[in-house]
């Protein structure tokens, strides 16, 4: 075996150690732009694992390639809010201006093409990801100056004549483009905090207890979509033996629609990791780990900063803010593109490395997570509202939302509005409500959680008896009609994880709308469950044959019955890939009964003229039909 | 109790689900009692002659003529059952079906290693053969289909008890160890 220099560096850095195989990999994508078979052999060898452990992991994850990309690599968003604002006529002017389908890499191997799931900018798009710098709000002239740009042979940050973005986008360890776009603050955003201010003086007053305790008393709910108590999760992690406690933060958000995460992140990073420091106080951990999604990467060198003064202060590190054993620090992990990672297990999975495939529960995380050590995995939105908990106390919070949903909640506004991006609002806001707030005129449908709503579901708690479990089951995934306009956001109406995507009038829900989301769910399905495999393909190629003219009432049935067989798949992405149907058909049968044929039982759209043409073309034949 | 009527066809299959149904040994002298076959191989009658209850089909669709036969069937025949491997999933021949039609038939006969007589470099397509279908179809995928038996081919057991119960009217009682899937 020839020694590879370069990835033998690598291995160096992470100690050989197979559980950082995710950054190997990163690391060795990034040098040489693929990882190849040889580059496979040579791992196995040096990590002790065999080359299809190791293409498990490289196969999983969008970003990597084990073919060369080209030397600049475009991945283009197809998000439906992308396409509404106009993403065809960018594909096409990517296409031809890099001479490459999309899909492909050009023959001069300048450009890699891709299309990608949404990257979190649904309120600026279409957007793209060029070499890691983030491109908004593009339209085919811009493409064509991009694209010479490049032709010419710029680094790619020349190319962003843009000024920089609100904020800290304009900051020098960031420097994107990228608009925050928050529209309203309330007790989360409002500019009243102090980074640090209660990990540098109040935290002394309280036990670890009594934090869990103020955090119980909210009523804090995860605000990732699934809403389950933060502070039991926290209390069942801290219960857990084990030689470390992990605090995860997630900031995987994949859920097409949501944003809220990447706002909080370049405008509030310090009150996440404060956060997440309370979170490790609280619970006992002392490994802690932000997952941050590979689309988000241009906020790494900002957020490792922002580490560094933490630990430059005494906020991370041992006998943090003088409180004695109080071992705490944060490493931040990228992912390299997989929805499903979002599920916290998967994303447990693709911390030790390994492919992002959901877990088998129980063990649920709380007892046994990131290597096997009790682990609690937290929302980013989660994390920073409970130190603003912290701050004023669970009576203050109890004035804010409604009885069943305290506090607020951040919105991703996107879609058909005159003013789309971050919201936050109280819990109990009605649909009409926020159809007002951002301007939205003539709203057909709103899609409320994304197209699953509830990546993160039925799980957690073992202790909990299976009804208490149902009821945070609770897929929001939800397309509303305008008969439901008066429904409002919360954990017992319309949970929500904060999407929010508004289509007008003139959009065709079936045709665009609904084909888009079973697309995502179908390329972002791990695999595992054949449920989630097969089904939603099936279940796309029968939506697709009723709007061809073809459909039967049975269909309708059948799609039903389908969505109930999802449900016995592993974790939350397969149970609710098939909502974009199911919740459509509920809310808006008529179109569906519109496209269907009353007075057929049967019709799969079979041609006989069709299927013989290729035959018939190829031995010259004249077609000849007897109608039976 | 009137016989049951009963027809069968292969289409695109081997016969080797018809064999099947041969298996039945000694069952068959009381399947006889049961029934009168119609359309079938087994008695060679080309065209229906009355209505028949039930249409039993091997194999799925590679050309127009399978097509029209089965849609024959489907006119004719108050209940159509899928028997095997073939004719609910296409089977084997359904292997073609990831290959262009162009290449399968060059493949057959023009440029396969065992095509040595075709010197006239001849592809059939005179206009009195079937129309080949640009692939093999499952034959619920041109007419509804109202029972699936699954394997290759059936076991003669799943045949008579799933024969027996919709011609008696009796519960199907298909256990495990009957159903199999190759």
């Amino acid at each position: 075996m020839p020694e590879n220099n370069q990835i033998s560096e690598i291995l160096k850095k992470f100690n050989n150690d197979r559980s950082r195989l995710m950054d190997i990999l990163l690391e060795i994508q990034e040098k040489q732009n693929f990882v190849n078979e040889e580059d496979i052999k040579f791992l196995s060898e040096k990590l002790g694992v065999s080359g299809g452990e190791i293409n498990e992991t490289l196969s999983f994850y969008h970003f990597f390639s084990d073919k060369e990309l080209g030397k600049y690599n475009i991945y283009l968003n197809d998000s439906i809010t992308a396409n509404m604002k106009g993403r065809t006529e960018v594909k096409k002017a990517f296409e031809e201006a890099c001479a490459t389908p999309i899909g492909n890499v050009s023959e001069d191997k300048q450009f890699g093409l891709f299309s990608t799931s949404c990257i979190g900018m649904n309120d600026q798009e279409p957007a793209a990801i060029i070499n890691n710098k983030i491109f908004t709000q593009l339209t085919p002239y811009r493409v064509r100056q991009l694209v010479k740009g490049m032709r010419d042979g710029k680094p790619i940050e020349d190319l962003m004549y843009e000024n920089f973005g609100d904020g800290n986008n304009a900051d020098p360890d960031v420097k994107a483009m990228v608009f925050n776009n928050i529209r309203r603050k309330s007790i989360i955003l409002k500019n009243d905090y102090e980074p640090y201010t209660f990990l540098k003086g109040k935290i002394r007053d309280y036990s670890p207890e009594q934090v869990i305790k103020v955090i119980e008393d909210s009523n804090l709910r995860g605000r990732g979509g699934a809403g389950f108590p933060t502070g039991l999760k926290w209390r069942f992690g801290s219960r857990t033996d084990g030689a470390h406690r992990v605090i995860i933060c997630n900031a995987d958000e994949g859920e097409p629609g949501t944003f809220k995460d990447r706002v909080l992140l370049t405008q509030y990073p310090e009150m996440v990791f404060e956060g997440m420091v309370i979170a490790a106080f609280a619970t006992g951990a002392d490994i802690g780990l932000l997952y941050l999604r590979y689309e988000y990467k241009y906020l790494l060198k900002f957020l490792n900063r922002k580490l560094k003064e933490m630990q430059e202060q005494n906020l991370l590190g041992n006998n943090i803010s003088g409180i004695r054993d109080f071992n705490f620090s944060i490493r931040i992990q990228l992912g390299a593109g997989a929805y499903v990672c979002g599920e916290e297990s998967a994303l447990i999975e693709s911390l030790e490395g390994k492919r992002g495939e959901p877990r088998d529960k129980p063990p649920f995380p709380v007892e046994k997570g990131y290597l096997g050590y009790p682990t609690i995995i937290n929302n980013v939105e989660t994390l920073a509202t409970a130190v603003k908990i912290m701050h004023h106390g669970a009576n203050w919070y109890a004035n804010f939302g409604t009885k069943d949903s305290l506090g607020t909640k951040l919105l991703s506004i996107s879609g058909d509005c005159k003013l789309p991006g971050i919201y936050e609002v109280e819990w109990g806001i009605s649909i009409k409500e926020v159809l007002e707030m951002c301007g939205a005129e003539d709203a057909q449908a709103i899609q409320v959680g994304g197209p699953s709503g509830m990546l993160i579901g039925m799980k957690d708690f073992d202790n909990l008896d299976k009804t208490t479990l149902m009821r945070w089951y609770k897929p929001s995934g939800m397309m509303v009609a305008e008969r439901f306009f008066d429904r409002r956001l919360s954990y017992s109406d319309l949970p929500t994880g904060g999407s929010i995507i508004i289509f007008n009038n003139q959009r065709d829900l079936l045709g665009d709308v609904v084909l888009n989301f079973m697309d995502f769910f179908i390329e972002e399905s791990c695999g595992s469950c054949s449920t989630c495999r097969n089904l939603p393909v099936l279940m796309k190629m029968k939506l697709e044959k009723i709007l061809a003219g073809n459909g039967v009432k049975k269909d309708i049935e059948d799609l039903l019955s389908w969505g109930k067989t999802l449900k016995a798949s592993r974790c939350g992405l397969g149970q609710t890939a098939g909502n974009p149907i199911l919740s459509s058909i509920f809310n808006f049968r008529h179109l569906y009964e519109r496209h269907v044929q009353s007075l057929k039982e049967f019709d799969n759209g079979f041609d006989l003229e069709k299927a013989v043409e290729p035959y018939m073309d190829f031995v010259h034949r004249k077609p000849m039909f007897h109608h039976f | 109790m009137n016989k049951k009527i009963i027809a069968t066809t292969s289409l695109a299959g081997c016969f080797g689900c018809h064999m099947s149904i041969l298996d039945i040994d000694e069952r068959i002298l009381d399947l006889i009692e049961l029934v009168e076959f119609d359309k079938s191989p087994i008695d060679d009658i080309k065209k229906f002659t009355q209505p028949v209850d039930i249409g039993i089909i091997e194999g799925g669709c590679c050309n127009s003529e399978n097509i029209e036969t089965l849609k024959y069937f489907r006119e004719n025949c108050n209940i159509l059952v899928s028997l095997g491997e073939c004719a609910i999933m296409g089977g084997l021949p359904a292997l073609r079906n990831g290959i262009p039609i162009e290449e399968c038939l060059r493949e057959a006969y023009l440029d396969g290693p065992t095509v040595q007589l075709n010197t006239e470099q001849i592809i059939p397509a005179h206009e009195e053969l079937p129309m080949i279908l640009d692939k093999v179809y499952p034959c619920h995928e041109i007419v509804k289909i109202d029972y699936f038996l699954p394997g290759c081919p059936p076991r003669a057991d799943l045949i008579w008890n799933a024969l027996y119960a919709l011609i008696t009217g009796n519960k199907m009682e298909l256990p495990y160890e009957v159903i199999k899937f190759d």
